[in-house]
């Protein structure tokens, strides 16, 4: 703090995580950020894969084979709940940003239906990417 | 956001929007727009990986190849990343308070970004322009 604000006193700290209930909008608020950490990692991993592409068909069918195994499959199911997640907290936000939603019971409800939706999508796409065969 | 409980500011600094930071607002409003660019992007995106899913190198480089999956390609590169950046230190702002730390992370985010991109664009042009090898 006093390195980053020279002769300026000690202030005191907001409340922290251990003086709060916990509220579904910080849930939120928490898991949005840690979704967009992990798709920082997921537009890397992107990346890869085109690169993978560009440099022939033995690298494009070793990356996907790394993608294809069952850790590879994990983090790609989480990748795809947390690019949903980014998309309902999106749209939730600009909703907020209009200034409306804000009573508690509707923030709340928002919320909770954006992770829903989060959920429900990733179920979905998942699903599609077996019955099309391509998990196989 | 809505103006209306702000009446201790000057008509001046109202119409300039800029707030007591002097900047900031740019972000704020490249942060919304890109991140509702996404979502269409984001979109087509999880219904071209579940196409591509599982299918031989032949199959997804003839769909690269393809213009309006490379241009959409490139352009959730491109846009995320732009996005990713600007979200990203947000993050870092808030968490990271010496000044030596927040710079370095903010550059290291800067420089990962524009990499990113740069890497994917130039191969999604290789392959849809020259076909792979």
């Amino acid at each position: 703090m006093t390195e980053a604000s020279p002769g300026v006193r000690e202030r005191p700290l907001s409340p922290h995580l251990q003086i709060w209930r916990w509220h579904v909008t910080m849930l939120g608020s928490i898991l949005h950020r840690a979704c967009l950490m992990a798709l920082y990692v997921g537009a890397l991993i992107l990346v890869g894969w085109a690169l993978a592409l560009a440099s022939g068909p033995d690298a494009y069918a070793t990356y996907t084979g790394l993608l294809g195994s069952l850790l590879g499959k994990l983090v790609l199911i989480g990748l795809t709940f947390a690019l949903f997640f980014q998309i309902s907290s999106v749209v939730r936000h600009a909703l907020w940003d209009t200034g409306r939603a804000f009573t508690p019971k509707v923030a709340d409800t928002i919320t909770i239906a954006s992770i829903v939706f989060a959920v429900v999508a990733t179920a979905v796409v998942w699903i599609l990417a077996g019955v099309t065969g391509g998990l196989s | 956001m809505s103006g209306k409980t702000v009446g201790y500011r000057t008509p001046l600094g109202r119409a300039r929007g800029l707030g007591a930071a002097k900047h900031g607002v740019g972000h704020f409003i490249s942060e919304r727009v890109s991140g509702l660019a996404l979502i269409p992007l984001s979109l087509w995106a999880a219904f071209a990986g579940i196409k591509l899913a599982g299918r031989d190198f032949d199959l997804v480089s003839a769909w690269i190849a393809q213009p309006l999956n490379a241009v959409l390609l490139g352009l959730l590169i491109v846009v995320g990343f732009y996005h990713l950046r600007l979200v990203t230190q947000v993050i870092i702002e808030d968490y990271v308070y010496t000044f030596v730390a927040k710079s370095s992370l903010l550059i290291l985010n800067l420089v990962v970004c524009v990499l990113g991109a740069a890497l994917g664009v130039f191969a999604i042009l290789k392959v849809a322009l020259t076909g792979a090898f």
